[in-house]
């Protein structure tokens, strides 16, 4: 039976990782290849790298650290931030990254979901969503989270879909840094509506969020940062409560 | 040597990672000659089915594979290289495989399987026939397509929804695994390593 995914996210910033709380006051915390291998010791499905500031500042991907990790490690592996173009797309996959996440420039260039699909396969393309609720709609955020595009997010993530992302990662900006659970009114909507893989990000607070996500959705990953990070709770507890719950996870 | 097959094709850095930390001797190659002098072939695979077979061809590999398992040599098909084993496939089309495995590879039924691609982390359950053994624990997929059930020729399957999908298969010294087993943590190295220890066996 397939296991539900457990992914700690590391944001990248200048070379650590980093956390901050609804996409604002981020604080550096540790070196990415230290924690990932932490998190891949301690029983994490996967794991998401963005770099944060790529966007931002106007430039590509970490490609040194990308082939690092990829020795690293020995579980999949998505990477996100600055990746604009196929070649990028290429860098990233040569370098080790399983996958590779699109999210401001997918939205600027939705050609590239398709041109990557295309070349690399849907599987490697996840489509990153960050959705904001405004006047009862939710609506696509791009910039990390600054950019309101006024696009309504199921709109954007059945486009998306059609022009072969293969996942989504669906981030709740409201929730985000809340620690008060996943988004769940926001992902029931999107999955009755998609059949590709969806990874729910955004408002875990505790392992229970974990349950409730697993038990009220058939939603198949969980992704967090700050809980992870600041130890507030382990992946082999999460993964406890699950099975004590009969949701399937990977034992190892 | 381990010669894993490099035809441009996808992302082959983690699958030369995981085999160098077992045979040292392991280098990636295109040239026929030295696939043929190797002592395991590894056909690793990412991508499309058609795009996949036409690199072969375009390098002539296709031939020098085929005449590899004549040859005995052990080979490993990984995920789309597992599926480039077979007869055929319908994917997006129908094009032909390498015909070392009978049968066709197909898209997921529907019926059985609502979410599509099968990925993340599956627990293999070994048939009676595996020479795979002692090896429990969950594998890492990522695929659409799959290949058929014929029983004589799978050593492990996991079950995805309502689909039972074939995870290892294999006959004689030619062996395909549909998950990647270079990502699939410790249970995936067991598997890496059990793979040489039958190939040894057998030559």
């Amino acid at each position: 039976m397939l296991a539900k995914r457990i992914i700690p996210c590391l944001d990248i910033k200048a070379g650590k990782v980093v956390k901050g709380q609804q996409f604002e006051n981020v604080v550096s915390i540790a070196d990415p290849l230290e924690i990932a291998k932490y998190y891949s010791d301690t029983g994490a499905d996967e794991l998401i790298f963005y770099d944060i500031m790529a966007s931002t500042e106007d430039r590509g991907p970490f490609l040194n650290l990308v082939s690092q990790i990829a020795k690293t490690i020995n579980i999949p592996f998505t990477v996100g931030g600055g990746v604009k173009s196929i070649d990028d797309f290429d860098a990233l996959l040569k370098s080790g990254a399983d996958k590779v996440s699109i999210n401001t420039q997918a939205f600027i260039n939705p050609s590239l979901i398709k041109a990557a699909s295309l070349k690399y396969g849907a599987q490697c393309v996840v489509l990153s969503v960050d959705i904001k609720k405004v006047e009862d709609e939710y609506i696509v955020f791009t910039h990390g989270g600054r950019t309101n595009t006024g696009r309504k997010a199921l709109d954007w993530i059945l486009e998306g879909i059609e022009l072969g992302a293969g996942e989504l990662c669906i981030n709740s900006i409201d929730a985000d840094g809340s620690k008060k659970g996943f988004d769940l009114p926001l992902l029931k909507q999107i999955e009755s509506e998609v059949t590709v893989p969806i990874i729910a990000s955004g408002g875990a607070g505790d392992k229970m969020d974990f349950v409730k996500l697993f038990k009220e959705t058939t939603i198949s990953a969980g992704l967090a940062a700050s809980i992870f990070h600041s130890k507030k709770v382990s992946i082999p507890e999460v993964k406890f409560e699950l099975k004590r719950e009969n949701i399937p996870v990977r034992s190892y | 040597m381990t010669i894993i097959i490099d035809y441009g094709v996808g992302n082959i850095f983690n699958v030369l990672n995981a085999f160098s930390k077992i045979d040292p001797d392991t280098k990636l190659s295109a040239d026929p000659k030295e696939i043929l002098a190797a002592s395991h072939i590894i056909l690793p695979g990412v991508g499309a089915f058609e795009d996949a077979m036409k690199a072969l061809e375009a390098l002539g590999l296709d031939e020098t594979i085929k005449t590899a398992a004549n040859m005995n040599i052990p080979i490993l098909g990984i995920c789309l290289g597992m599926q480039l084993l077979y007869e055929k496939s319908l994917e997006n089309g129908e094009w032909q495989g390498l015909g070392l495995l009978p049968g066709t590879i197909d898209i997921f039924n529907r019926d059985a399987v609502t979410t599509i691609p099968h990925m993340g982390w599956n627990d293999l359950i070994f048939t009676d026939q595996s020479p795979f053994v002692n090896i429990s624990g969950f594998a890492y997929f990522v695929h659409s397509y799959l290949a058929p059930p014929d029983a004589q020729y799978v050593y492990a399957y996991v079950t995805y929804e309502k689909s039972k999908v074939p995870a290892i298969v294999g006959t004689g010294n030619v062996y395909g695994m549909q998950f990647h087993p270079e990502k699939s943590s410790a249970t995936g190295a067991k598997l890496i390593q059990q793979f040489y220890e039958l190939t040894q066996e057998a030559l």
